[in-house]
């Protein structure tokens, strides 16, 4: 009996053999094939040649690849602050009991997180376009302007609006997590904080902020990842150019047209790998970050 | 709005007759409402827009649908089978889905209930999976689908679905808390292959969890745009996501097609959100509890 109890466990290996196999072969070669090529030049015809780090010093000097960053960056930050903040104060108001139609504020909240994204990027670009923009024809309606403005071609205004975008895509997603995690603190707890005579405001800040922040944690590293990746949205917006003067060109999208447009297959995995290093140290500072804050307000 | 609702809030809990505490809540539902309007109003002006002609989108700003809608469809039909694009989503998104939910949930099930060696080791490694971006190996993946003779093909999109390690991950939570051994252990006595036990008695028990993530899925393969993006060149495989930026080439002064288009591409989701929002919903928040 023993021995045949033995054996079955390694059925296991079969159970889990099919899922490996595929991941070996579209998950991880591709991963170590692109780190391949980012040490070599390759422009998609014959073989790749290996060059060494030469794609990788040209990554350390190149002005676009900053410039990129720094949209992404700029691009999230904005939209990120108001996202986790404005989503933290609906959760906890969607968690009291008085509110009216909660499921259905919940929902209304959290359906454009499932719009495709592609979609939404080309649907704001034709809302907020110059000539027949209906942004512009509002305002005109209300006599704010006279005369349409030029939406596309300003670098903020336009870094502003995917910034919008992913709020508004995000807000709704984030306030469903912190509701999940709201509900995971006892009502006991907060009552009885509430009986001792803390206010609501007291309650939030001494009970209900410090048990929150592992999901805290938990959203900020899902965002960098995410935030960092920022491609469907600003690429169907300014139709694939990253325009005005490449101020909304992403770092996804500094990759993809080096690779896919360009041919520059080598130095496309370079700025891959470059932008995965950077993501991976954003993530471990806020990690490092947010968690000696909960260390020092326990202590 | 906002009228209607007020006197809901003072009929509603009468244990509490503070009046101060009221006004707040009035001003609660204000924000409420204010954000669910803006929530709602981009779709509703595509859905307007969409029925309007070309010079009356440019003329001035529209809250009414128009009468254009047959004419702005029968314009985009002659560059954009849309619904060729729908078919050719569909049959990424469904089979992509079965992959996902049939090889997570076998994956699942051999990491739960099977104590081989390694087993901890290797299900660290799926997890850890999960945090490397997808665009780390972009390169890469039109280079093996080139080898593999898969450029261009529904194929490319719907093979990496099988080892999606969310699923994993999902699924074996369910197992974990749903599944006791001795169901496995009956149905060895029985004398049931380890493969059939899984396929006729394990699967079933999975429904609940399957559902919940088969939306999932089902939602990020519709919305893909990256992938066909690299990975397809024919318009003719073309899903939605790409053929709606198809239509921003042919159609650039266009808008009544293009917010047609935007809003064909969109309805869909629209009306599984309408039937699945609950379960919808309520697996985002598993999904991220648990994570």
């Amino acid at each position: 009996m023993f021995s045949k109890g033995l054996k079955k466990e390694h059925y296991g290996y079969l159970f889990i053999a099919p899922f490996f196999i595929i991941f070996i072969v579209f998950g991880l070669y591709p991963i170590v094939y692109s780190f391949y090529l980012s040490l070599s030049s390759w422009d998609g015809f014959g073989s790749p040649e290996i060059i060494g780090f030469a794609n990788y010093k040209r990554l350390i000097g190149d002005y676009m690849f900053y410039k990129a960053l720094f949209n992404t960056l700029f691009i999230w930050v904005i939209s990120v602050i108001p996202q986790l903040t404005v989503s933290l104060i609906l959760a906890v108001i969607l968690h009291e009991k008085f509110i009216k139609g909660k499921s259905l504020f919940r929902a209304i909240f959290f359906f454009p997180n499932i719009v495709t994204a592609a979609s939404l990027g080309l649907l704001v670009g034709l809302i907020f376009s110059w000539q027949s923009g209906s942004f512009n024809e509002l305002l005109i309606n209300l006599g704010i302007i006279s005369d349409p403005v030029n939406w596309p071609d300003k670098p903020y205004f336009m870094r502003l609006l995917i910034s919008s975008i992913l709020f508004w895509q995000y807000f709704g997603y984030s306030m469903i997590i912190y509701i999940a995690g709201l509900q995971g603190i006892s009502r006991d707890l907060l009552e009885a904080a509430e009986i001792d005579g803390a206010s609501k405001v007291q309650v939030f800040f001494k009970i209900t902020l410090p048990l929150l922040k592992p999901i805290m944690i938990f959203q900020v590293i899902t965002s960098i990842i995410g935030g960092m990746q920022i491609f469907d949205q600003p690429y169907t917006l300014t139709n694939g150019s990253g325009n005005p003067d490449n101020a909304t060109l992403t770092s996804v999208m500094y990759l993809y047209k080096t690779a896919f447009t360009r041919y520059q297959y080598g130095y496309g995995s370079a700025i891959a790998f470059g932008l995965f290093i950077i993501i991976v140290i954003f993530s471990i500072i806020s990690f490092v970050v947010m968690n000696r804050k909960t260390k020092g307000a326990q202590g | 709005m906002t009228q209607k609702i007020m006197p809901q809030t003072t009929l509603g809990r009468d244990a509490q007759p503070k009046s101060k505490v009221k006004t707040s809540h009035v001003f609660i539902y204000i924000f409420l409402v204010l954000l669910a309007i803006i929530c709602i109003v981009p779709f509703y002006i595509m859905i307007i827009y969409g029925t309007h002609t070309n010079s009356e989108i440019a003329s001035k700003f529209i809250f009414l649908p128009g009468s254009a809608l047959v004419e702005n469809y029968h314009s985009m039909m002659e560059n954009v089978n849309i619904w060729r694009g729908f078919m050719n989503s569909l049959i990424i998104s469904c089979c992509s889905t079965a992959l996902t939910l049939y090889f997570g949930a076998l994956n699942a099930y051999g990491f739960a209930k099977f104590k081989f060696k390694g087993n901890k080791v290797l299900f660290w490694f799926v997890l850890a999976t999960m945090m490397v971006p997808q665009q780390l190996g972009l390169v890469g993946t039109f280079r093996i689908m080139y080898l593999l003779h898969l450029l261009d093909t529904y194929a490319a999109l719907i093979l990496p679905a099988a080892a999606n390690a969310f699923a994993v991950f999902f699924v074996k939570q369910f197992i974990d808390g749903t599944i006791p051994d001795e169901i496995m252990e009956s149905a060895r006595v029985d004398g049931a292959g380890e493969f059939k036990t899984f396929n006729r008695i394990i699967l079933p028990m999975l429904v609940p969890a399957l559902a919940a993530l088969g939306i999932f899925s089902f939602i990020g393969s519709w919305n893909n745009f990256m992938g066909p993006l690299v990975l397809l060149f024919s318009n003719d495989k073309y899903p939605l996501p790409l053929l709606v930026q198809l239509l921003q080439g042919y159609y650039g002064t266009n808008y009544g097609v293009q917010y047609l288009g935007v809003a064909l591409s969109v309805l869909p989701i629209i009306i599984a959100f309408a039937i699945f929002s609950k379960r919808i919903i309520g697996s985002v928040a598993i999904g991220a509890v648990k994570g």
